[in-house]
């Protein structure tokens, strides 16, 4: 989005690459994919929030107003997959081609052909996904865990969703290897892996988790799509299989996935609070470590998410303790950002607000995540809206809030210009209460009994509903605001973005012009640039 | 706290006819004791019924001891996190506050220390573990299933609930009483919208009944696909696995009506198919044992008795009501893909096609010869060949039908 | 891009790809794990005959099997214990019979699969018998009685008193004509 205005700046890189519609097919820029990736991230994040925004006006009032029971089920599927596969994680991998480069002084990814590939597959995949609507039976609507046997019964939109989720996972998997190449041999000279910014860090871990855990989920879809055509009976008692080994197969995966959604904020939440307190982040090794030890540990607790199938008291409490346990590492982080914050010398433009934002609201979520952590609890919690409130906070505040820090921090680098700043604070506060407003009340309406994934509820669940629908279009409002008023003016035009526009930062990103030019560190940066920036960061 | 109910604490909600018309009842903490609770529920009543509201801000009022067990541990955390809550973003915002550049802060240099890190490392890592360890025993007494009085196998089915008393013999089938034309508000303006039930949406034909103050055990399958047997107010959740059993328990406290849901997404009428149980005095329970057992004995029909068209319809159409209203609406006018009756080839044309569609399904319709006797088979068929519209006048014997699965 | 033949780029991607690999042949691995662990801790169903180690029979304690059984909505069998319940000393050995109808005209295969509440009272339930160790075909309207033969091991833990056997019949595909 950005390059593509900006060209007539830099004719002289114009020179080895194709104009027009073919830049971007044949990209291999780490910026050109990364801006292709921000791009189709932002589109679907556009199309999954008007399945959320469909689900809600069908919840605004009891009784079905508007949809079917078999569409408003489609709904919740695809809004769940299409956030998780085609938003969140494509636009992490945006941002890790966008800035891990700049960051660790390379010139480029690792494998820039490969990279284009992994782009490229995304789109056919969500074609597949927007195509299940309209063939006979319609698209997946066993929830976006697809657990079997419901997932069996399903029509050919279930093939098409496992497709993509393959065509997907194989796309993840590729962007996986070229952050953790480019991560561990091309930084630059002096800049030791304890020397990384934190970005970078998360990264790599997450980039290893999804080298782990996608292949799993392919392995798990894979069984269903041959349970369902191919007579195989992994998941049919009737041939000796047994439904819940889907959902622990499932959940093996899912888990870890949760960390791949919340692992690259964390990062980015560490780069822009020292900038915006003027101060090194606090406790940078215990932060790797405890990035690496949720890692490890989102292995051992997946089995949380079953505490109702029945499994026995043994295993209820081991997966009760691990799961608690997540809260200390994940408390040693926000811990740590108070500390970086504290006695620093804050400013408050919307990077920082939008991660202050994601630090009051993620910890939210971790405190509900407590709570559920608790077997004997959980038991009534389990898949009522309570669930739907605490992963919305730590996925929505989390993810997105910290995705909305990342781009307004380096809008200035990419487009070099400056966003306008009070509309920047107008989109962080309309969607900070918005937010608010639609899954507060949730917390409320699960602990009072309303199962998730229904189209309909009894009449004493009205009012919480009705307030989570206003405050869900006014979130999808917000949204749009951002596109028109913030994003595409930035774009276009503004005021010129020095090299530096934050005063606190002290990365590689900010030692090369704004915009930043279409090969970047084709000279590696000088050792001593590398040391008087992990000087100035207090890494030794 | 006595004054305030919950909506869903059975007889007291029965009372309340006239929900909207009784204010607002809200419900604020647990401990009954607790007077600061008590003044903060007064305030909190006093502002609810203002509104008229009808909400309810925590768990439905436990009936059961583990649910108890589970609301105190559910406040215990919660007060926790509060306390947690308050600390851990008291000193960010103190910092945000104080600490601005606009105030001239001038920036600290430090970036690390081992003893604060292991201290806010250690002290959430004691309370995480004494939390769990508070939950513990719940968890393992949420497991003991030993030492039933009663015995109920639930059965899950798309979209319905299967209750078979083991000890006594026999069973039921439970689903939504709520009509369809109540919760089908398709292209109604507000005025044609129907006024909703009390119970709307919680309400079934068959409601479980269970005897007080005995251990309930459950033993849990489903038929189809996976389905959650969940009633809040017992905190009894558990995921009825086709082809598995699995266990779970309830000791209610309290004789009263006592609703849930299913908790686990079945496919399409996943909203609609809730849990009743009609917690009773042990006297009333073997009452309504017997009453059930001599039902059971009398439904038991005679596949080769001569039935008249009046008793055939009669019969059909509950069988109707109950089986096929779903799909085919109950005006017979179908809906999207699933045909309207009423006038369609099959129901006026060829019986034995139609007996033979019924007893084998046809697309997405199922094969009725396992779930349907030979009677409601030919009761249903010929209320379908004779309602509405179809008056063919056909009698369908259920020795016709009992001829037909040859 | 002039780092794309880098040996050492190339080297780690190939560790990465067979990572991969071996993480996709885990989630199959897990099958036959899930298998070894539920039938260790008896989650699941053994459907094959169990050998009785110790017969000793301890008359001091008495333990009551439920039975229970379902059939899926597409088969057309009647399927009932006939005694709904037992009391059984551990280390007996006990014959209990279901009695099946194949209420349609056709032939039709059914495979039972059993299950047990408590969890863990299926490594401690040893059926030597049982119709559930193979497929059953049925003729048109045939009524059969199934056998099972079976004896709980002395070693069950002393505060397990019930035990519940499920059977859950379901239809085997393609055998429903002539098979």
């Amino acid at each position: 989005m950005t390059t593509a205005t900006h060209v007539t700046d830099h004719a002289h890189d114009h020179h080895d690459h194709p104009s027009g519609i073919m830049r971007w097919v044949t990209a291999t820029n780490h910026k050109d994919i990364g801006t292709l990736y921000l791009w189709f991230a932002f589109i679907m994040f556009l199309s999954g929030g008007v399945m959320a925004l469909c689900i809600r006006l069908e919840l605004f009032q009891p009784g079905l107003q508007y949809f079917r029971p078999e569409l408003f089920n489609q709904f919740t599927t695809l809004h769940g997959l299409v956030m998780v596969f085609g938003a969140i994680m494509p636009a992490f991998t945006g941002l890790a081609n966008w800035m891990l480069p700049l960051m660790l002084g390379a010139p480029d990814m690792a494998f820039a052909r490969m990279n284009n590939w992994s782009f490229w597959l995304l789109p056919p995949a969500a074609a597949l996904l927007m195509i299940s609507f309209v063939v006979p039976g319609g698209a997946a609507a066993a929830g976006w865990t697809l657990y079997a046997p419901l997932a069996t019964q399903m029509g050919v939109g279930m093939d098409l969703t496992i497709f993509a989720i393959h065509i997907m996972g194989i796309s993840s998997i590729m962007g996986a290897i070229n952050i953790i190449v480019t991560i561990l041999n091309m930084r630059a000279p002096g800049m030791t892996l304890m020397k990384m910014p934190m970005f970078a860090w998360t990264s790599l871990i997450t980039a290893y988790l999804l080298i782990a855990v996608m292949p799993v989920l392919a392995g798990a879809v894979t069984m269903v799509l041959t349970d369902r055509h191919f007579g195989t009976n992994f998941f049919n008692a009737a041939g000796g299989g047994d439904p819940v080994l889907y959902q622990h197969i499932f959940w093996f995966f899912g888990h870890p996935e949760v960390y791949i959604m919340a692992l690259p904020a964390f990062g980015v939440v560490s780069q822009v609070i020292p900038t915006f307190s003027r101060k090194p982040l606090f406790g940078y090794h215990s932060m790797v470590y405890a990035t690496a030890s949720i890692a490890i540990l989102s292995f051992m607790v997946w089995a949380h998410h079953m505490f109702a199938v029945g499994m026995p008291v043994t295993a209820q409490l081991f997966f009760m303790y691990a799961t608690a346990l997540i809260a200390v590492p994940t408390g040693v982080k926000v811990f740590n950002w108070i500390a970086t914050m504290w006695k620093g010398a804050m400013t408050f433009e919307t990077p920082m607000l939008f991660a202050i934002g994601f630090v009051c609201l993620f910890t939210m979520g971790g405190f509900s995540g407590v709570v559920l952590s608790i077997a004997a609890v959980d038991i009534q919690l389990q898949d009522t809206y309570y669930v739907v409130a605490h992963f919305h906070y730590v996925l929505v505040a989390g993810a997105l809030f910290s995705l909305f820090a990342a781009v307004y921090y380096w809008l200035p680098k990419w487009t070099g210009h400056m966003y306008p700043e009070g509309r920047g604070k107008v989109h962080f506060w309309w969607s900070m209460i918005a937010f608010n407003v639609t899954f507060f009340p949730m917390h409320f309406l699960g602990l009072a009994g309303m199962p998730r994934r229904i189209p309909d509820y009894a009449t004493q669940f009205t009012e919480f509903n009705t307030m989570a629908t206003v405050g869900a279009f006014a979130f999808g409002i917000a949204q749009v605001y951002f596109l028109f008023f913030v994003l595409l003016p930035t774009i276009k035009g503004g005021q010129k973005a020095p090299q530096r526009p934050w005063e606190g930062g002290q990365t590689l990103e900010w030692e090369v012009p704004s915009p930043a030019p279409f090969h970047t560190w084709e000279e590696p940066p000088a050792r001593e640039l590398v040391d008087k920036l992990s000087a100035e960061q207090k890494l030794h | 706290m006595q004054a305030f109910q919950f909506r869903d604490a059975g007889t007291v909600a029965q009372t309340n006819s006239t929900p909207a018309a009784a204010g607002g009842r809200i419900v604020v903490g647990e401990n009954m004791k607790n007077h600061r609770n008590k003044l903060l529920a007064t305030l909190a009543l006093f502002g609810a019924s203002l509104s008229h509201a009808e909400y309810q801000l925590n768990f439905q009022q436990p009936a059961t001891s583990i649910a108890q067990d589970v609301y105190s541990l559910h406040m215990t955390l919660l007060w926790i996190c509060l306390v947690i809550f308050v600390i851990v973003f008291g000193v960010m915002f103190y910092s945000i506050f104080k600490h601005r550049k606009s105030t001239g802060h001038k920036p600290a240099d430090f970036h690390e220390s081992v003893t604060v890190e292991v201290v806010w490392t250690v002290i959430p890592l004691l309370i995480v573990v004494a939390m769990a360890w508070q939950a513990t025993k719940v968890v393992i007494n949420q497991k003991n299933t030993k030492g039933a009085d009663v015995t109920v196998k639930v059965t899950g089915y798309q979209w319905k609930w299967g209750y078979d008393y083991l000890d006594e013999g026999f069973g039921f089938h439970s689903k939504l009483a709520t009509p369809q034309t109540q919760y089908e508000n398709f292209g109604k303006d507000s005025q044609q919208v129907e006024k909703k039930n009390e119970n709307y949406l919680l309400e079934v034909d068959n409601a479980m009944v269970v005897p007080v103050g005995k251990k309930v055990r459950l033993l849990l399958t489903a038929n189809d696909v996976i389905h959650s047997w969940w009633v809040p107010a017992f905190s009894t959740k558990q995921d009825a696995i086709p082809g598995f059993i699995r266990d779970t328990w309830f000791k209610a406290d309290r004789v009263g009506v006592y609703r849930g849901q299913c908790a686990e997404l079945c496919g399409k009428d996943h909203g609609f198919m809730p849990i009743v149980v009609n917690v009773v005095s042990d006297e009333d329970y073997k009452k309504w044992v017997s009453e059930q057992k001599k039902k059971a004995a009398e439904s038991a029909d005679d596949p080769n008795k001569k039935w008249e068209l009046a008793d055939l319809m009669k019969r059909g159409e509950k069988v109707y009501q109950d089986n096929c209203a779903v799909c085919h609406k109950p005006d017979g006018k179908g809906m999207g893909a699933f045909p309207a009756l009423d006038g369609s080839k099959i129901a006026k044309g060829d019986r034995s096609a139609h007996v033979g569609i019924v007893l084998a399904g046809k697309n997405a319709m199922p094969g009725w010869s396992k779930t349907l006797s030979d009677t409601e088979i030919a009761a249903v068929i010929t209320y379908e060949r004779n309602a509405w519209g179809n008056k063919t006048g056909d009698v369908v014997q259920p020795s016709d039908i009992k001829a037909a699965r040859k | 891009m002039s780092q794309t033949s880098d040996p050492g780029n190339r080297q780690i991607l190939r560790r990465l790809l067979i990572v991969a690999v071996m993480m996709f042949g885990f989630g199959y691995a897990l099958v036959p794990f899930y298998e070894k662990i539920c039938s260790v801790t008896g989650i699941n169903n053994m459907m094959k005959p169990d050998v009785m180690g110790n017969t000793q029979i301890d008359k001091t304690r008495w333990i009551t099997v439920e039975f229970d059984s379902n059939t899926r909505h597409d088969l057309p069998w009647d399927f009932i214990p006939e005694k709904k319940k037992v009391m059984v000393h551990p280390g007996e050995l006990v014959h209990v019979q279901y009695r099946v109808t194949n209420k349609s005209a056709d032939k039709v295969a059914g495979q039972a699969i059993p299950s047990y509440s408590p969890a863990l009272a299926a490594q401690y339930f040893k059926k030597l018998e049982c119709f559930c160790f193979a497929k059953q075909t049925m003729g048109g309207q045939e009524s059969r009685v199934m056998p099972v033969v079976f004896a709980i091991e002395p070693s069950l833990p002393k505060d397990v008193n019930t035990i519940t056997l499920s059977y859950t019949f379901f239809m085997v595909e393609g055998a429903t004509k002539g098979g």
